[in-house]
């Protein structure tokens, strides 16, 4: 496997500029010669449709919803990341493209962050110009506020959910090309898998969510805007239909999959209430602005949040990082957590939670400003919990929420497939091993508006490819392949249902490969995981036909796909012997309790190579070098 | 909990559809309403039946995706949330629950609870947007708003999309539906230049694809799970009225 990311020989601050002029272009004229295929419709998938629909080449794109409104895109709260410095307090580009790569732990590459750090500008006057209602100050202007992992207010927003009214922008765009004729929307229909003709992706195989029909769409190029895969651990924030089966697929037929086990674990989620549960929901991290985090000082101490003094509270990351307080970064807010409950600090009914509490800034603010800064997320609270945090803190616990591994992809979103882009969630490209807030909606828009319509045109612009349509072997190799796959898992009628599969994989790498992580754990789940997928393939129960709508097929696909990449996963973690980000590894610590990064050995990109199922899969390296950021130890305190 | 649940299968669009009645065991107060369904399921796969199809997928009250008649009411007994919103601390020990899916024509059903709401983005197609090409944007302060010109338009972008304002009207109404897209980008300067052609254009499809007329029930504005405001819809007649004086045809 060649791993060449194709950085421009230009200086970092002109890089993206002229590499544009460098580029090779498709005249006006002949883009309506070419067919991209994009698989998702969230901010990436979508913008990139609208994008390249516009641009005037034919877009044929996909979504397992029913609309392209649902994509998990809509379900982003606190907001999205620009560096327009509109607040005067000193940021700039060089300042976001800093922050990012410090706040990733120093695993990204420095390239693709300066560039999306450039772009972000031009993101929010896109969205503002399509009508997508930011939240505004009095004279008129957009409002800022501050995210976790920042010292200056870049943050925009509108109220608490940011992600839907930007995912509506791109909805909207989408649907304009839809009604022009230059996307053709394929709903309810999901792919199974790429196909690749001569080393290059020329198609995908879809399966028809309600006929059940298995075919072949073939293009010039393919782009996957398909989201994360937090859905490995069953319980997660994600959406439940949210999977990894499109880069899985994509990672089979050849495409490298770098930094699996780089998986963000968010700390301000609202903790389990019962074993029942199917999924965890998260609140803005924006909460942390102006809610402060603590636990009873004393172990197992049951009073009331109310009966604890404040002097037997303790503010623990005030306490730990005098200067960043309760905006420290996600891994490290989450991993304090994580130390506070393990410990017996604990509080709520199950003692799975900490305090986030509103107290002094309903005192400091009044009650009206705190409901207009988080109103929605306090009703969701109340909605889920039946308590109200205006009265008595809330409860949060880390929860899985984002991944920043996935496709390898060069500086032009090109996977190790050729003609085969990977955009937003879905690559591995800008967050290293910690993703900071607001920013993946920043990424996923800067992919699919900006970056990929343009660098796709220089994969196309040597000519239409041609010469292969849905009779080509390949396709029907891949087609049947699906079918055959999908005719075993109903054909098996064993005893367990799909959930139940997916629950137990769920636990299993939640406790060795979550937020801690060590070598005899990871381990022993690299000797459960086969077992475990060999037991699913045995005992599986599909209820239902091939030919109908079917939910419990649809699950058993993406869960046994899960149950394969859970062990790339879990190999990326054991090689991966440091901490760093949210990767940490218990083994490796500072006396402070901190992650400790081994950039001697580790400064790369981990990049896996597919060698079969059940077969150790082979390990390649994208080494990082830092010139503008220099190395150095994060320190938040 | 000890409840009975009579929940609508229908196998697909041409199937007549009947109730079937379960007792599910193990239901607490603290379950959401789809935590229980999924239980429900896990029951009836493991008795080697088929469960019962139903859309659902943030499960946060964003997506839109959730849809189901509880009771005559659509979304539930709740004000302000979705049917993945609700919980069974909703309902008490000993409650029978009615479980049905949208019932409009212009929302097929395709099996069981789900329908086919396609119909929604035709209404978008035909304008709910601003034509603006990728990157031919002025700086976003350029464009000033009043905040509470912002504020109201946030109100109306609200919608998700989810079709129980269509299933609560009496006329299988979607004016809510349309009427909050138009005046989402009417509050707004961005959105003037097309507002007109907007209006007509979403309204002639809301017609064509079958949703029924307006006749003030206000039902919608009731099951709401974001508290959209029938108000919208008077604004879009009024836009509409002003299209029909001054001649304005649906953008092409």
């Amino acid at each position: 496997m060649e791993l060449n990311a194709r950085i421009p020989d230009h200086p970092i601050e002109k890089m993206w500029t002229n590499h544009q002029f460098d580029m090779k272009l498709v005249n006006p004229a002949n883009k309506r010669k070419y067919r991209v295929i994009v698989v998702g419709t969230g901010l990436a998938g979508g913008a990139a449709a609208a994008t390249m629909g516009e641009l005037g080449y034919n877009v044929e794109c996909f979504t397992f919803h029913d609309s392209p409104r649902r994509a998990h895109s809509i379900a982003a709260q606190g907001g999205i990341n620009a560096a327009k410095n509109y607040q005067g307090d000193g940021d700039s580009i060089h300042r976001l493209f800093y922050d990012t790569v410090k706040g990733g732990d120093f695993r990204s590459r420095e390239a693709n962050v300066h560039r999306l750090a450039e772009l972000s500008l031009n993101i929010i006057d896109q969205a503002v110009a399509q009508g997508v209602p930011f939240a505004r100050e009095y004279g008129g202007l957009l409002a800022n506020r501050s995210f976790g992992g920042a010292q200056v207010s870049r943050t925009f927003y509108a109220r608490g959910q940011t992600g839907q009214q930007l995912l509506l922008g791109v909805y909207q765009a989408l649907e304009r090309q839809v009604h022009a004729g230059t996307v053709n929307m394929h709903v309810r229909k999901e792919m199974m898998d790429v196909i690749v003709v001569d080393g290059q992706a020329r198609g995908i195989v879809t399966r028809d969510l309600v006929s059940g029909k298995i075919e072949a769409h073939m293009a010039d190029a393919v782009v996957l805007g398909t989201g994360g895969y937090s859905n490995v651990f069953f319980l997660s924030t994600n959406a439940k239909g949210c999977n990894v089966t499109a880069t899985w697929r994509a990672h089979r037929r050849g495409a490298g999959f770098a930094n699996p086990c780089f998986t963000q674990i968010h700390p301000t989620c609202i903790p389990q209430s019962g074993e029942y549960q199917s999924k965890l929901t998260l609140m803005s991290e924006s909460l942390r602005n102006d809610g402060r985090i603590w636990v009873p000082k004393r172990a197992g101490d049951d009073r009331p949040a109310h009966q604890i003094p404040e002097g037997e509270r303790d503010y623990y990351l005030e306490r730990l990082y005098p200067s960043f307080g309760n905006l420290a970064p996600r891994d490290i807010a989450s991993r304090r957590a994580k130390e506070m409950v393990d410990a017996g600090h604990g509080v709520g009914s199950m003692k799975n939670g900490v305090y986030l509490d509103f107290a002094d800034a309903i005192g400091r603010l009044g009650k009206s400003a705190v409901e207009e800064r988080y109103g929605n997320l306090f009703q969701m609270y109340e909605k889920i919990t039946g308590e109200d945090p205006y009265q008595v803190p809330m409860r949060i616990y880390p929860a899985p929420h984002y991944t920043m591994g996935g496709l390898w992809v060069d500086y032009d979103l090109m996977t190790t497939v050729p003609g085969l882009f990977a955009i937003g969630e879905a690559n591995f490209s800008d967050h290293g091993a910690n993703r900071l807030g607001a920013s993946a909606l920043m990424q996923g828009l800067a992919d699919g508006y900006f970056i990929v319509p343009t660098t796709i045109g220089n994969y196309l612009a040597d000519g239409p490819k041609g010469g292969v349509d849905e009779n080509h072997a390949a396709a029907r190799d891949a087609v049947r392949e699906v079918t055959e796959s999908q005719n075993r898992l109903l054909e098996t009628r064993g005893s367990r249902s799909v959930d139940s599969f997916h629950q137990e994989l769920g636990r299993l790498m939640w406790n060795h490969c979550g937020m801690a992580r060590t070598e005899s754990g990871l381990e022993e789940a690299l000797r459960k995981l086969p077992e475990l997928r060999e037991q699913f393939w045995r005992d599986v129960r599909v209820p239902g036909s091939a030919d109908t709508l079917n939910q419990s097929l649809e699950k058993a696909g993406r869960v046994a796909d899960f149950l394969e990449f859970a062990e790339v996963m879990c190999h990326d973690a054991l090689t991966r012997d440091e901490s760093c980000g949210a990767h940490f590894r218990e083994e490796h610590v500072t006396e402070e309790g901190e992650a400790r990064r081994d950039d001697e050995n580790f400064a790369h990109g981990a990049v896996w190579e597919f060698k079969g199922v059940g077969e150790e899969p082979v390990r390649h390296q994208e080494p990082l070098t830092f010139e503008h950021v220099p190395l150095s130890q994060r320190s938040y305190k | 909990m000890n409840l009975t649940l009579h929940v609508w299968r229908q196998s697909g669009p041409r199937d007549e559809g009947r109730f079937e009645t379960f007792k599910p065991e193990g239901i607490t107060e603290s379950m959401s309403f789809l935590d229980m369904l999924d239980l429900v399921n896990e029951e009836i796969t493991v008795d080697g039946g088929e469960p019962i199809a139903f859309e659902h997928d943030c499960r946060e009250g964003i997506c839109g995706s959730c849809g189901m008649v509880v009771n005559g009411v659509a979304h539930g007994p709740e004000k302000l949330v979705t049917a993945c919103q609700l919980h069974m601390r909703s309902f008490s020990d000993g409650d029978e629950i009615w479980v049905e899916p949208w019932r409009a024509s212009a929302f097929p059903v395709m099996r069981d609870l789900v329908v086919d709401r396609s119909s929604f983005d035709r209404i978008i197609q035909a304008g709910g947007y601003v034509s603006i090409r990728t990157g031919s944007a002025q700086d976003a302060n350029a464009i000033p708003v009043p905040k509470p010109n912002a504020d109201r338009a946030f109100d109306a972008a609200a919608c998700i999309g989810c079709g129980a304002c269509v299933a609560a009207c009496p006329n299988a109404s979607a004016m809510l539906f349309t009427s909050a897209k138009a005046a989402h980008l009417s509050y707004l300067p961005q959105g003037q230049t097309e507002r007109l052609e907007r209006a007509v254009g979403m309204v002639a499809i809301h017609d064509e694809e079958g949703f029924g007329n307006c006749t003030n029930h206000g039902a919608c504005q009731e099951v709401c799970p974001k508290g959209i405001s029938v108000d919208y819809i008077s604004r879009l007649n009024r836009d509409l009225l002003k299209a029909n004086l001054t001649g304005v045809e649906p953008g092409d």
